[in-house]
């Protein structure tokens, strides 16, 4: 996973959030098609194309007070609708380390 | 110990209250994440995955008790209950809210601990030998020189805006167990033909894209003259840094581009003028930080106790004993390494839990005091050799007497993508695996000393060039694949790995080292050659038959 924040063009292959972290706790959230941020990815907003992308990614840079690092990843939508992380970075950063946290075990 | 003076405290308070500040300031607006980087940056604050990370310093690897008890605190409070112990005498958390931070950094301050010189373009915590003070044969305690460095480079505007952040390691014994030659400056304590201690200054060293091993630049500086030297250097390193773009890199690359030798040069001339100026060293302020180390009041103890004959006729005793026990500089007492490494476990990772019991051991068994290596492993410098036995039984109830310090699956991993955002693949996962694979101690005994090490991108906080079996993850067509190399090492004769060939993917890792312990077992003349012995006897070419014969 060649880290996002290496993003330079813009160009996107599939349909795509945008994502970032939280300013005041640094959790993960998704941009929103009401100009808000959430920690679902079911409610971010979808783009499909890269003038889409520049649009919501320009709004999501603006909101710095709101969150931190915002870069455009790519997302699958299951044949339900559903709405997936498009590749093994997104899904760790949605679902969490992939180990096992010590006070867990 | 180390006992801080006022001047250090009122540092660390002072940041403190401007930190709160900033963060006040960010969390409002008033500062954007552009201008509130680099000042996150100072206090140690770094955005990782899933959350902000919190790097906080532990000087030269010395922790007492209450600062431990301070850390497991942190973790309980503000983060996710487990802090994680790095390669550079640090520890991380990792899941850390921004809001919080200046309480969590307040409640550390309350018993000296900071995050100064852990992030930015500057001059790091000066790191050292986890045994400094207590190994025998030491020319004297390396911490002394540390903290003589880090008083004269903390804050010091010469050292605080460098091109790339610098990193300086000291050891004072043979073995060197600081990994000074992949240091920007290493210096070995030595003493000259006139007794008189000194260093051996190394220069150049550091991993990452474009790894090098430090080459040594003088071989005898006096003890005097060590920060007018090192001033030396750093200037040399930022007049170049400064002149044009091409040298705005690690002084890594400046020593390899202009040679050891005219580098050592123009080193030599810009010290000339300024050895004997007020950075010349007086006797009075080596003994007044010295005076600051305090030595515990050892007892005059037999070499062998009973309690250890009696405790040697159990096996698992001797099996931990073997591994994790060292000598000590004063007979009867011992060093223990304590084991992170858990079967199955994150290297490196450890509890609030095991954090607390630990503070309480080492208050019962090591005089309060409590060591961080580069291994990230934690260490118990002065431990009578009649209480080896109910120690053992204790950190055997808190999981922390694997008995495999120094063998294949005392793994260094760095947090790779389950954490760090610059990640091309997962390394903990793998470090995982390969404890399970090697979880039987008579095997991981008969393959013997075997130093794995692990990083998930090409810069390297795992140290995977100096691994003895060393496993880089980067990624191809959207999929995690980890090229191997082997016969590095970290020690007093440093060397790079050999790649071995293609990478391979996640789940033929564990395969792929097995292989290559399996083929070193067929391969070594006599069970005392350990594996780099062997490697550096045949290379690698056995090793990649019979890795890649059946892939
Ligand atoms: C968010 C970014 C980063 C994180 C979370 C991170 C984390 C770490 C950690 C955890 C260690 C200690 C390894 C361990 O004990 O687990 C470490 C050391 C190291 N890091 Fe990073 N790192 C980051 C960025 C970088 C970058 C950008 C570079 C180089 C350009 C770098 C180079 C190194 C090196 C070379 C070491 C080895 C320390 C040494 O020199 O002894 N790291 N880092
Ligand atoms: S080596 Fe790469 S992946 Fe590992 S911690 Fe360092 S920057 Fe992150």
């Amino acid at each position: 996973m060649t880290s996002p924040l290496e993003q330079k063009k813009i160009k996107i292959a599939g349909p795509s959030v945008v994502t970032a972290n939280r300013t005041w706790d640094g959790i993960v959230v998704y941009r929103t098609a009401a100009k808000s941020w959430s920690a679902d990815l079911s409610e971010a907003a979808i783009v499909r194309n890269s003038d889409e992308a520049k649009a919501l990614l320009a709004e999501a840079v603006a909101d710095d007070v709101g969150a931190i690092g915002p870069y455009i990843a790519p997302v699958q939508i299951g044949d339900d609708g559903k709405v997936l992380p498009g590749n093994l970075r997104e899904q760790i950063r949605r679902t969490g380390v992939t180990i096992g946290q010590p006070a867990q075990v | 110990m180390y006992a801080y003076d006022e001047i250090d405290r009122t540092l660390v308070n002072e940041r403190v209250s401007e930190f709160r500040d900033q963060v006040k300031r960010r969390l409002s607006g008033e500062l954007t994440e552009d201008e509130f980087k680099i000042l996150r940056l100072q206090n140690g604050v770094y955005l990782q995955l899933h959350a902000y990370m919190f790097r906080v310093a532990i000087p030269y690897g010395t922790l007492a008790t209450n600062q431990m008890r301070a850390l497991a605190h942190v973790a309980r409070k503000y983060d996710r209950g487990y802090g994680h112990f790095t390669t550079r005498q640090n520890i991380q958390f990792n899941w850390i809210k921004l809001a919080e931070l200046p309480d969590a950094l307040e409640d550390l301050a309350k018993v000296g601990i900071h995050a100064m010189q852990t992030s930015g373009n500057n001059m790091r915590n000066v790191t050292s030998d986890q045994w400094a003070g207590v190994a025998p044969g030491e020319i004297e305690d390396p911490r002394i020189w540390s903290e003589l460095i880090r008083q004269h480079t903390t804050l010091h505007p010469e050292f605080s805006f460098l091109p790339r952040k610098f990193k300086i390691a000291i050891t004072a014994s043979d073995h060197d167990r600081a990994a000074i030659k992949i240091h920007d400056i290493g210096l070995r304590l030595i003493k000259n033909e006139k007794g008189e201690t000194g260093f051996e200054v190394l220069v150049g060293g550091g991993l990452g894209r474009t790894p090098f091993i430090a080459k040594t630049i003088k071989h005898f500086v006096h003890g005097r003259d060590i920060l007018s030297y090192i001033e030396a250097i750093l200037r040399v390193y930022n007049q170049y840094g400064r002149r044009d773009n091409i040298y705005k890199a690690r002084i890594k690359i400046l020593v390899h581009e202009l040679g050891i030798e005219k580098f050592s040069r123009e080193v030599e001339d810009e010290w000339q003028h300024i050895r004997n100026s007020s950075l010349q060293i007086d006797d009075e302020v080596i003994e007044d930080i010295r005076s600051r180390f305090t030595y515990p009041a050892y007892e005059k103890l037999p070499h062998m106790p009973d309690e250890l004959r009696q405790a040697a006729a159990d096996p698992d005793f001797e099996a931990w004993r073997k591994n994790s026990v060292a000598p000590h500089k004063v007979q009867g007492y011992s060093i223990v390494t304590i084991s992170l490494k858990p079967t199955g476990g994150p290297p490196g990772d450890a509890t609030a839990e095991q954090m607390d019991a630990l503070a309480d051991l080492a208050d019962k068994y090591s005089f309060g005091e409590i060591r961080v290596g580069h291994e990230q492993n934690l260490a118990l410098p002065h431990v009578a050799k009649r209480d080896l036995p109910a120690l053992w039984k204790a950190l055997d109830k808190l999981g922390l007497a694997t008995p495999n310090v120094n063998l294949i699956t005392d793994i260094i991993a760095c947090p790779g993508l389950d954490y760090c955002s610059l990640a091309n693949a997962r390394s903990i996962p793998i470090a995982q695996e390969l404890t399970r694979r090697f979880a039987n101690h008579e095997l991981a005994n008969l393959i013997g000393r075997l130093h794995i090490n692990i990083s998930g991108c090409i810069n390297a906080c795992g140290h995977h060039h100096v691994g003895h079996i060393g496993i880089l993850g980067v990624e191809k067509n959207g999929e995690e694949v980890y090229q191997i190399t082997i016969g590095g090492r970290a020690d007093e004769n440093a060397a790079l790995g050999t790649l071995i060939g293609p990478g391979v993917k996640f789940d033929e890792v564990a395969d792929v080292v097995e292989d290559i312990v399996e083929a070193y077992l067929a391969l070594r003349e006599r069970p005392e050659e350990l594996f780099m012995d062997t490697v550096k006897r045949l290379g690698v070419e056995p090793f990649k038959e019979r890795v890649y014969a059946t892939r």
